[in-house]
This record gives C-alpha cells, structure tokens and sequence, in this order.
C-alpha cells in the first residue's frame, strides 16, 4: 500500500524504508516515523476501538497523553499490551495488532455495546450487577473480566531483561523541548554536571513539530545544533527515550530508559533500565499538553489535536487527510490551520469559539467566529462536520484545540496542588514544588518560545546559584512570543449527541452530570464513579474539561472543584522494569554453605532456611524416599556418628571488660559467672516478654564471649545486640562483630563422635570427658595445626561437639571429617534428621519460639533471672503471661502408634465440642522417630506439665483429621541425659 | 530519601534500617515501684506527630551505628542526625 498521506518535508530518512505489520497487514514508512505517523501515511485512521462501546477509533495526539491509538506490540512471549502507537519508533519488522475486539478490528462484534449506550452510563456496573448476590461470582464477574480491559497480557513469562541503575547529578532537566535545552545548555556551560531526560528520541520537544525561528535559523535545527553541543559535553548525560515518571523525597526521581523498543533486535540488552537519579536541583521542563472541546461524535477517527495535527504534518510529513476543518478557542489552533495552508493543504473552515477577528491572516481559509463545531458525521472515519450555525462541511479530517494545560504532574508528587490561571485556563505549578524543583517553560505556563527560553536559562541560573555554581550570563537566542490567547471554552452545550470527555474510558459529557446528579460531586468520587482519566493515559487530555464540566454543574469555578492528587508514574512503567533482575532465582539472593559443594556430590537435597540453602537430607544409593534417608541419617547420629554442617546459626564475637555485663542485660539468664572454657544455654527475650530467641554462648576468654544465635535470627539478633550496646547502655565497654560468615561450624553427634575427632584434631590437645567434659569450649587446632573451635555442646541430644573452623576449610573440613569417620560408619546428616532428633529431644526452634510464646510456656519460666536486669524481664511478669493453667510445652504421641500427627492439631479434651472455645492448645512440630518407631510430637497444652499421660483429640479441620494423642514428656529420648555427659 | 550519617555522609535510605520513635532509648527503671506502668507505656505507647519526629535508623547495609534521625513526618524534611549513642549519653543513659 502506497503512503497515501504523506505529504512533503519532514524529519523522516526518506531514503530508507521500514516495513512494518499492522494487523498482519504490510505496510511501509520510514525512519523518523512512530507506529502512529507511519500508519496516518498509509491512511490507517482505524487504530482500535474504544473500552466500552467498542466505537471506531484513531490516533488522537502525538505524544505519551495518546488515550486511544493502544496496540499490541510484538508477539508471542513478547507481546506487549496497551502500547501507545504514538510512543513506538518504527523499525523493520515491527509488528502490532489492534485491540479490544471481537472479530476484525472493522467488522466488531462488541460494536453492539454503542447502541446499548443509552443503559451503560456512568456507574452502570455498580447499579446493575446487585442481584441476586450469587451471581456475581460465577455469572457476572467472569463475563464483564472477559469484555474489560483493553489489550491482552501474553499470559507467558517476559523473555525481556530489565534493568536497575543510579545515577547522579547537579542539575537533572526534565524535558528537552526549547526551556529543557536552555536550562541544560545553561549549565552545562558552566561546568555542573547535568542530566537531560526526555521521552522522545528526537530532542527539541514542540520546536520539532512547530515552524517556529529561534535564533536567526529554524526550531529544529537549533535543538538539533544545541543537543550536538551537549552530547559532546563530558559533563552532561543526554538521555533520550527516557521518561522522569516521578519525584521522590530529597531530589531524587524516577526515570525509565526505554534502551531497545526502538530496534528490531535488542541485541541481548536489557530492553529497559529503571533509574533513580539523585539530585542536588532539578528544572521541569515537560512543557504542556493540549486538550480537546467536548461535542457530538468528537471521537471518530480523523479527530485529532490541532497540535498534533501540527506535529504530524511539520515532523512527520503526514496529514490525517486533504481537506482538515480546524476547530478552536484559541489562538494556538490558527497555527494548525496556517502550517497545513503553507504545506498545500486545503483548510476549508477555521472555526472559532471566539467571536474576535482572526489573529493570522489566512488567505482562502474560510473563518467562522463564535460558533462551534456540534457534530460530524462518518463511520469509520469523519464526513462532514455540522457547525451551530446549522451549516455542514464536507471535511476528512478535524483539528481540534481547547487550549493547552502545563504538565504539571511531577509538581505534585508530593502532594502539593497546582494553582489556576483564569489567562490561561489552565492549572499551573502552585507554591509547594517538591524542594529543590523549579519549573520553567510552558510546564510553568510560559507559553511563548520566547518566554520558555528565557525561563529556562534563568532556572537553570538560579538553581546552579544555590549551590555555588555560577553561570556566564549568555544571550538568548532570538525568538518570538507568539500570540497565544485563550478563552474558557470545554464543551459545546448544543450538541445533541454523545460528547466525549475521556475518550480511553468513553466517559461523556452526559456521564459527567449524571455522576453530580447522583450525588457524586466530589472530584474524586466522580473521578471513580465515572473512571474519567484512569487508566493508561491517566485523563491527560481529558481531565480538565471533566473538572469544568462539574464546576459549571455545580455552579461553581473550576479551582473551586479541585483538581483529582497526580501521582506517579507519570505514564506507565511496566512491572518487568520495577523487578529489573530481581525474577524467578533471583527474587533475592540465597547464601551457600562452606560444605556445599561436598553436600552437592555426596546426594544432598537442599532446602531454603532462611536465605540459606541448607542440606535437608543426603540420598543413598538404594534409598527410595527421603524418610528413608532421614531415618537412617537420624539412626546413625544416635548408634554412631553423624556430621552436619551448622554454619548458618548466627554467631556473634562479643568482646570487652563489660562483655559479661552486657549478656546478661540482653539474656534472660545470667552469663557474667560463667567460667572461661564453659557454654551455656541462653534465652533471649523480647521486651515485652516474648521468647525471642535461643543459642548457646561460650565464653572463649575473661573477657571474649562467642553467641550463637538461630539461623532465622542471626540478622536481628545483632541488630538487636547494637541496639543494646549504642541505645542503651552506651557507656559499656563491649564490642560486637558477626562472625557467621568467618566460621565454617559442624555438629559431630553420637556416641563415636569423640572417637573420629581424635582422628582430626592434633593429639596435644585433650578432648577426653575428662579434661574437655559436657558445655566445654575452647581453641584447639586440626590436621596439623590448622586454627579451630571446639565447643561440647549438643543439640541431637547425643554426646556431641561443633567444630569451627575458618570458613575457608569449611569445604575440607567436611569432607576430612567424614573420611575420618568411615571406620565408624558415620553418616552427613541434613536438617530433616537435625529436626528428627531436637524433636526427640523436646528442643524449641522456630515452630515453638513463635513470636507468641513466653519462657513460662516452654517450661523455662524460672531461667528469667529476677536478680539482675534484662530485657524483656518486666513485661514477662505480666499476669496473663504467668497464668498457672497457660500452655505449657510438652510431648505426644498418637494412642494408635501407626497414626502420622499433624502439625498445626489443636488439642480438644476427650468428649468437649470442637470449638475455639474448648481449645486447649496446639500441636507445634511432629516427625517419625526412627529411634522410637513411631510418630511423636511437641506442642502446647494448658497446663501440660501437670496432665502427663492424659489421653486428648489431636483435630486439624484443615486436614480434616481427629485422633487421640497421649501426652507425655517433650523429652522422647535419654530423658536424663546421661548420654551427653558420657 | 538521603540521610546525612554523622560520619559518612549523605546516605540512601535503603542502606538503613527503620525501628521506631528514638523514645525507645528512654528504657525505665527496672526497680521503679511502677516499672510495669512504665515498661507498658515504653513498649506500647508512641506519639504519632505530623511533623518533627525523632525516630530511630540503624546503618546496616553500612556501619552498624544507630542514628537518632530528626525527621518531619509530613514533608519527610530531614534536619538533625546524630550518633544515638550521642543522644542516649546526653539523656544520662551510661552503663
């Protein structure tokens, strides 16, 4: 298909040719062109139908305010919905299909919707989809989820990549049109490093759609010369293609880079990068947007913004067709009218809302003032419009302009309010920028070439001021003030027929009044009654007219109503480039531990545990599930050996005179009279009252203690100690450090476990029960004088140490270990067995320190020292918390020993209703003990202690299980513990 | 948002950690007669100001200090850090 509508000039490659799909349709344009000018060319007015009533529609603007050329873009995995035809660079290949339609995008079936339009007004949804109540969930809501919403997801994983990255600068300028470009020039002159970002790929802003002089040569050539000047600049970044979506705290802005959409193969980079830039100053330069008139049927294809019409025919060599009426109410839209005269067009009628002479002498251009254009006519496309005056015009194509608004988004990120300008008719910044803003140009209001140019420099002059940064003063290109006179003009009152305000939300004129009428007066609620500027281009060109409308209702003036709170992003920002590489394995990172690669070749499974990931269990040859394994692996740790790697447990070197001190503030239990070469248990409270967390400190030295804290806990817990140390009692001398990552750690448990470290550690050092009995630590060295830890302590239950060694060896170390221990039939146990046997032995890990439970509860009431302070120790006095017939931690096992317990029963007396009521508890950890041969769990019961060999219903309704349970002692195995002092 | 940590300069906020009003550094008396009184009010109740709030940040991604930060609630203005254990010593906190 030819480019019908292209016409001459331009800033498009005519010497190249891109061939693009739209629809599977071929077409050809060239570079320079967006998805939106390219199809214009090829005289494609029908982009896509509208979000309600599936009406015919076309390009509107030319710009990120596009409401209603939406496309999807690419295929398969790499689709992507709701793509603004007027954002897309075109490039070879380049596919996009029209959304929201049943059958072909000419022939819709859902085009049915427009004539029902009389019952889907304003808050249709809401009125209609009551009754009955049960239909909404399988009738109502299925239907109005499959008709609404406009372009499709791909439903597959987004093969893109993403990025992240910060940048920073003095000077960040938002918008490269003419104010952006001065105030970036400006202080790139003066040596200050400057960030200029805007969304178009081609700098200059309006100055590449206008036919403007600035000095002595033309608009784009001037951008174009000044943008060459600071690309070459060392101090300046210029980023095109890239859109500021949002001002934050402390100067610091959101920007989204779009780096390959534009190519046809992103060549492996990533397609976006979200910035945060962090600056001392920033100049808003977004320059303005212009906005529509309501009347009758102003949505057909062919009716676009007079700007963009404008932009179209100066930047892209393209007109929406041969004969375009221009409506306006001001005296920007004449410029439209006189471009598209000088390019050879015909405009067979100017009309203007304003009953004054013409401010441009257009000669063969017929001018009509002070009446309006009440409807067109035209299917796919517009026919004819038809004035107030009754008269009719065969036209192809509308300009429309109602004047124009500042971008005034990013001024009120942070909640500050835009003022109004009766000159103008618009919203302009108001008083409270986010700090460190200034705002120049048509952003600001200053709507002239001349105006934004000197503002711009002038900006930029006194922002670089604050901070020291002088700039020479320079003159200013010349430049005119072009006339630009405007009258409040939104909607016109005759027309009869439907007039769209929100034309992505097909919100009318007629929706609008009906929402005051029912009470929905404030700009908010009719902003959600109605949806008028939701969605993807969030009422850019629609929202002002909405808010006059409603003013005029309402008998009041348009600042009177208010203005709905902008927020960022500024234009959509995909959910790819929030996450950028933080997807699938890498949503966070997960640590190693020191034997892993030894646990990877020797069959373990892995589980995360925390950010860890641990071994859970190490397969055999011959195993057939993992109970197999765990149940030999806890076997062997109980008649042998077993060997697990126990690095992630948190450790924390505390060290100085008041370190004893210092523990025994933030334990539970005393630690300053430990002996040196001793390990005690400790529990540490929250401070108000609450278990937080347990482990075991040794103390290495009089005044060097090592805390080992739960893997889960590690983090806190030393945040916690800090707090403590810097909060608290910030006069003790004690000085913390993690060593979580500087010591590889594993637990040698069973009864040979003293015979396989003889094998390891150098043989002047006496680990007999004697010399190194039960709770003793201290420094030893293994295979020859390598540097280690050697701790007797045991959490199997088992005669047990850890052994520490530099993290460095861990790998080694693991693997020395179970070398040695061959002889004896040692076994690496995962964290599956490790629970096995801290369950047979009645100790607490998470599942009963859970953020609910009090020392009084897991039966350690009387370890809260009342001698000395603590954290935590007054609130644990609290009555409630000391009940005598509060829960209690004990054990049980099923009546019927075949039954498998659930974790998470709750615990009913023998013949009590299954209710809350007659709760008695819950059941917290369960496992098969290999060693016992059967099931057997730990849980909490009132008063537990004192109901030994009571038989109770263990229920889960969530498994819909019930069985009886007998309770007994939390300690299954070795009840005295003669087997760890042996 | 950027704090000026005390000895390492403008900061984001990111590398720090948020625990709370820096009342928290005013622990009670353990032996008071109404230590339950005041331990409850320490560990429950916190005013909730629009505006000057001192709050407390811990530089975890970064130094490991806590910082007694002066923050306005409303505009998130921030005009004082200070080291917190400068601020615990000068409420008379020692050992």
């Amino acid at each position: 298909m030819s480019q019908k509508n292209r016409i001459k000039g331009g800033l498009i490659d005519r010497s190249k040719e891109i061939k693009f799909r739209f629809n599977d349709k071929w077409f050809r344009g060239h570079p320079g062109d967006t998805l939106a000018s390219a199809l214009l060319a090829n005289d494609q007015l029908l982009v896509g139908r509208s979000f309600k009533y599936h009406r015919p529609r076309g390009v509107f603007t030319d710009g990120s305010e596009e409401p209603n050329a939406l496309v999807h873009l690419r295929d398969g995995a790499y689709q992507e919905p709701n793509t603004r035809a007027t954002m897309v660079e075109l490039f070879d290949g380049l596919n996009a299909t029209s959304q929201n339609h049943r059958g072909s995008l000419e022939y819709d079936l859902l085009a049915v919707n427009d004539f029902f339009s009389p019952f889907l007004s304003a808050g249709f949804y809401y009125k209609t989809f009551m009754w009955p109540k049960a239909f909404w969930e399988k009738l109502y809501e299925p239907i109005i989820r499959s008709a609404a919403g406009l372009g499709r997801l791909s439903m597959k994983d987004d093969p893109d990549k993403y990025d992240k990255g910060f940048l920073h600068c003095d000077l960040l300028v938002i918008g490269a049109g003419p104010s952006g470009l001065m105030a970036a020039l400006t202080a790139a002159r003066a040596g200050a490093r400057v960030i200029l970002a805007d969304e178009d790929f081609r700098p200059g802003g309006r100055l590449n759609s206008e036919t403007l002089e600035l000095g002595g040569m033309s608009g784009t050539d001037w951008a174009a010369e000044t943008a060459a000047e600071l690309a070459s600049m060392d101090n300046v970044r210029l980023m095109p293609r890239t859109t500021v979506y949002g001002a934050y705290d402390h100067g610091i802005y959101g920007a989204l880079e779009r780096c390959t959409d534009h190519l046809a193969d992103g060549g492996g980079k990533p397609r976006q990068v979200l910035w945060r830039i962090y600056s001392k100053r920033a100049v808003l330069a977004a320059g303005a947007t212009e906005r529509p008139i309501a009347f009758g049927n102003n949505d057909r294809p062919g009716i676009m913004l007079a700007g963009a019409v404008r932009s179209y025919a100066n930047r892209y060599a393209v007109t929406p067709g041969k004969h375009v009426a221009v409506f306006t109410n001001n005296d920007n839209g004449w410029r439209t009218a006189a471009d598209l005269v000088a390019k050879g067009l015909e405009v067979p009628v100017i009309v203007d809302s304003r009953d004054k002479p013409a401010p441009i002498d257009l000669p063969g251009v017929r001018h009509i003032a002070g009446e309006a254009v009440m409807n067109t006519i035209g299917r796919k496309g517009v026919k004819s419009i038809t004035l107030t005056n009754g008269k009719v015009f065969p036209v192809d194509a509308l300009a429309v302009s109602g004047g124009w608004n500042p971008n005034v988004h990013l001024t009120c990120h942070q909640r500050g309010r835009p003022t109004w300008r009766d000159d103008l008719c618009a919203f302009v910044p108001g008083g409270d920028l986010p700090v460190g803003m200034a705002v120049a140009g048509a952003a600001n209001g200053s709507m002239t070439l001349a105006a934004a140019l000197a503002e711009g420099q002038a900006q930029a002059t006194a922002q670089l001021d604050a901070f020291g940064i002088k700039t020479k003063a320079a003159d200013l290109p010349q430049a005119e003030d072009e006339p630009r006179e405007a009258a409040a003009f939104w909607h016109v009152r005759q027309s009869k027929h439907r007039a769209w305000v929100d034309r992505q939300n097909d919100v009318t004129v007629k929706d609008i009044k009906l929402a005051n009428t029912e009470g929905f007066r404030s700009v908010e609620l009719l902003k959600r009654y109605t949806t008028m500027g939701m969605a993807t281009d969030q009422g850019k060109t629609s929202n002002i007219a909405g808010l006059a409308i409603l003013a005029e209702e309402r008998g009041k003036t348009i600042p009177e109503v208010g203005t709905t709170i902008f927020r960022p992003p500024y234009t959509p920002v995909p959910i790819g480039a929030l996450a950028g590489r933080a997807r699938g394995k890498d949503f966070r990172p997960y640590r190693l531990t020191p034997s892993h690669k030894w646990a990877e070749e020797n069959g373990a499974s892995f589980v995360t545990v925390g950010n860890w990931l641990r071994a859970e269990w190490y397969t055999r040859p011959g195993e057939k599930g993992w109970r197999d394994s765990v149940d030999r692996e806890a076997r062997a740790a109980r008649t042998s050996v077993g060997i697990c790697d126990v690095t992630t447990l948190g450790k924390i070197d505390i060290q100085g005179k008041d370190a004893g001190a210092f523990l025994d503030k933030v334990y539970a239990n005393t630690f300053s009279t430990l002996k040196v070469g001793r390990v005690r248990y400790g529990l540490m409270l929250r401070e108000d009252g609450i278990c937080y967390d347990d482990g075991t400190t040794a103390r290495m030295g009089e005044n060097h203690y090592v805390m080992t804290t739960t893997t889960a806990n590690a983090v806190t817990v030393f945040r916690r100690l800090e707090f403590a140390r810097q909060c608290l009692w910030p006069d003790m001398d004690v000085h913390l450090i993690s060593t979580t990552d500087g010591w590889a750690q594993f637990a040698v448990a069973g009864p040979k476990s003293r015979d396989l470290l003889r094998k390891v550690i150098d043989a002047d050092h006496d680990i007999s029960n004697e010399a190194f009995p039960f709770m003793a630590c201290g420094h030893v060295t293994v295979c020859g004088g390598t540097t280690a830890r050697l701790f007797r302590i045991s959490f199997s239950g088992e005669m047990a140490y850890e052994i520490a060694v530099p993290a460095r060896f861990g790998n080694s170390m693991m693997a020395v270990l179970n070398e040695a221990g061959k002889e004896f039939n040692a076994a690496p146990y995962g964290t599956e067995a490790l629970g096995v046997m801290r369950i047979e032995k009645g100790h607490c890990t998470g599942n009963e320190l859970n953020g609910q439970t009090t020392a009084h509860n897991i039966g350690l009431g009387k370890m809260v020292s009342q001698k000395k302070e603590c954290i935590g120790q007054v609130l644990a006095q609290r009555p409630e918390l000391t009940r005598e017939d509060a829960v209690r931690l004990v054990g049980f096992r099923p009546v019927d020993r075949d039954k498998k317990l659930i974790a998470g029963s709750h615990f009913l007396n023998k013949h009590a209703p299954s209710d809350m009521e007659h709760d008695q508890g819950w059941m917290t950890s369960v496992a098969y003990s290999p060693n016992l041969g059967h099931h057997i769990g730990l849980g909490f019961i009132k008063s537990g202690h004192e109901r030994m060999g009571e038989i109770v219903r263990a229920v889960s309704p969530v498994h819909g299980t019930e069985m009886e349970v007998e309770i007994v002692s939390a300690h299954f195995v070795d009840p005295e513990g003669e087997r760890l002092r042996g | 948002m950027i704090i000026d940590h005390p000895l390492l300069g403008p900061r984001d906020a990111a590398e720090f950690v948020y625990l709370g009003d820096a009342a928290l550094i005013d622990r009670p008396d353990w032996q008071a007669d109404d230590a339950m009184e005041q331990f409850h009010s320490y560990g429950y109740l916190r005013d909730n100001p629009a505006g000057q709030h001192q709050e407390l940040w811990y530089h975890e991604q970064g130094d490991r200090s806590w910082l007694v930060v002066t923050r306005n609630t409303v505009t998130h203005e921030i005009t004082a850090v200070e080291l917190a254990r400068d601020v615990a010593r000068k409420r008379g906190r020692g050992k």
